[in-house]
């Protein structure tokens, strides 16, 4: 019982990392109906940012507002650069849009910087645990849970009591609607672009804290298990990306701990097969729209 | 000088014309209806006159000032509103936000007076105001999705097809409503299936058919004219 609630609480520090960057990619999908491949890329410039700065001499608080305010920039200069351009094309028009962002900034940084992995100091107290009735706990996971709840708790707040927020939630339902009211597109694209970015560079903290490292493709893995959590709580879901990050990384965790040693490298292969008997079950994932219209 | 003037607008989709040459007017005042059968280009010239997209050719004036191709968004904050078809409300957000969106072209300081006016004169909405509004009836939604429309106080409110999918007592609702506010001197233009009703209570009416404007009029002689009237429009709607 004492390991199966230590592993509850590490998977669901491992899932707040998702949760975030799923929250973001899922908040651009609402208004563009785009899965974005290149919210990885707020990791990776987030990645540099605490390198540099870490190179600069400059601690973890510093380095901590550093990623956030980088990631949320980077999002605003993605949209307005990339994506503005081709809003109202496809769906797919965008989709290969966001795959072109993702591998130029690759290519920008192997370039520009280096395709060597740039290593950083870690904070001492990542590796830190406390003991509470008996269970051990990391340090990390309960900051991360505890940065995510109160991030989480605020991006609520944002959503539902203000204007901006409402009109966000509107845009995401029926965007064509809600410029029909009077929402600017430009401002509700461009603010859920710098929510995202918010959203990402939180997520990136810890990932960086975790991780120390920097590399042009920092941001692949966390990418893709955001995107996976997000369809799990049902793509266009707010709330479905942030229980599909939880979940996907409770799962991870308690499939890492309990999985027979020789199968341990199979842990991404069985959470893909259970992602799979998930839809078989909830074509729409957990929180999906299964909204029926009533007259 | 008309209130909104629509000439020669032409709206295409892809290579097919929906609507071709058409020109219609509304004086301030005036509650004008826009009939027709299926398909016949109506909901398509409300939308290009509302900036859903730019007209192909054509120009729309609203209080002599050139707005062709305005967006959406800048087309209510020159005094043009919209209620679409279906209603579009966000189902997933509570009365009370539906009209928050509705007001963000409002000042912030006359907002949350504007939609306190609003939910006195839908007396309904006030008992619903933290409901979702996918889970309103019918006849609730189709009155938010009118009370969402009037909170900017538009000069004009364009309707398509405000009775759509509603009980015949809420259709009653509906069209009284129309009445009361044609009265109020409120300046609308009306797309209908409902053709009878609309007739009954506008003052006058374009009718479309095949993407174009095939009859004009006033409402009541619209209505006489049996022959037009069968041959455009039915009176089974």
């Amino acid at each position: 019982m004492t390991q199966l609630i230590q592993q509850l609480v590490d998977g669901l520090g491992r899932g707040s990392e998702y949760a975030l960057i799923a929250l973001g990619i899922a908040v651009i999908f609402g208004v563009m109906h785009l899965v974005n491949f290149a919210h990885g890329e707020l990791i990776t410039v987030s990645a540099y940012t605490s390198y540099w700065l870490f190179s600069a001499g400059l601690g973890w608080w510093a380095m901590a507002i550093g990623i956030v305010v980088s990631s949320v920039l980077t999002s605003l200069l993605i949209e307005f650069v990339a994506f503005r351009r081709v809003r109202g094309a496809a769906d797919f028009t965008m989709l290969l849009t966001s795959f072109g962002v993702h591998f130029v900034s690759q290519a920008l940084f192997v370039m520009y910087v280096s395709a060597n992995v740039r290593n950083f100091n870690r904070p001492g107290w990542v590796t830190d645990v406390v003991t509470v009735g008996g269970v051990r706990f990391e340090v990390f996971d309960l900051v991360t849970l505890g940065v995510t709840a109160v991030t989480l708790a605020g991006t609520v707040w944002l959503l539902r009591r203000t204007t901006f927020g409402v009109s966000l939630r509107a845009a995401a339902e029926d965007f064509d609607a809600a410029r029909l009211m009077g929402v600017r597109s430009d401002r509700v694209i461009s603010g859920a672009f710098a929510l995202a970015g918010l959203l990402a560079g939180v997520a990136a903290v810890f990932v960086l804290m975790r991780t120390g490292r920097a590399s042009p493709t920092a941001g692949l893995t966390p990418m893709l298990k955001g995107v996976l959590a997000a369809l799990i709580g049902g793509l266009g879901s707010l709330q479905g990306a942030v229980l599909g990050g939880f979940a996907l990384g409770v799962v991870e965790v308690l499939l890492l701990a309990r999985l027979p040693t020789a199968w341990v490298g199979l842990t991404n292969g069985i959470v893909f097969v259970l992602i799979a008997l998930l839809f078989t079950f909830r074509p729409g994932g957990l929180l999906g729209d299964h909204r029926v219209e009533r007259v | 000088m008309a209130l909104l003037a629509v000439e020669g607008c032409t709206v295409r989709y892809g290579s097919i014309s929906a609507v071709r040459n058409a020109s219609l007017t509304v004086a301030a005042g005036e509650l004008v209806g826009l009939i027709g059968p299926n398909g016949a280009g109506k909901t398509s010239t409300l939308s290009a006159i509302a900036g859903l997209f730019a007209p192909a050719a054509g120009t729309v004036r609203l209080d002599g000032h050139d707005v062709t191709g305005w967006s959406p968004d800048k087309m209510l904050r020159a005094g043009l509103a919209l209620v679409p078809e279906h209603r579009r409300l966000f189902a997933d957000l509570t009365v009370a936000e539906n009209l928050q969106v509705a007001g963000v072209t409002v000042a912030r300081g006359e907002r949350q007076a504007r939609i306190d006016e609003i939910a006195s004169v839908f007396p309904v909405l006030g008992r619903k105001w933290t409901t979702a509004a996918g889970y309103l009836s019918g006849g609730e939604a189709q009155q938010l999705a009118i009370a969402r429309a009037l909170v900017t106080k538009p000069k004009i409110l364009l309707m398509d097809e405000p009775s759509l999918g509603l009980a015949p007592t809420l259709v009653d609702v509906v069209f009284g409503l129309l009445q009361s506010w044609r009265g109020e001197g409120f300046t609308m233009l009306v797309v209908e299936q409902n053709a009878t009703r609309l007739l009954e209570v506008a003052d006058r009416a374009y009718v479309m058919r095949s993407g174009e404007i095939a009859a004009e009029g006033p409402a009541a002689e619209l209505l006489a004219r049996a022959d037009l009237f069968d041959a455009y429009v039915g009176r089974g709607t």
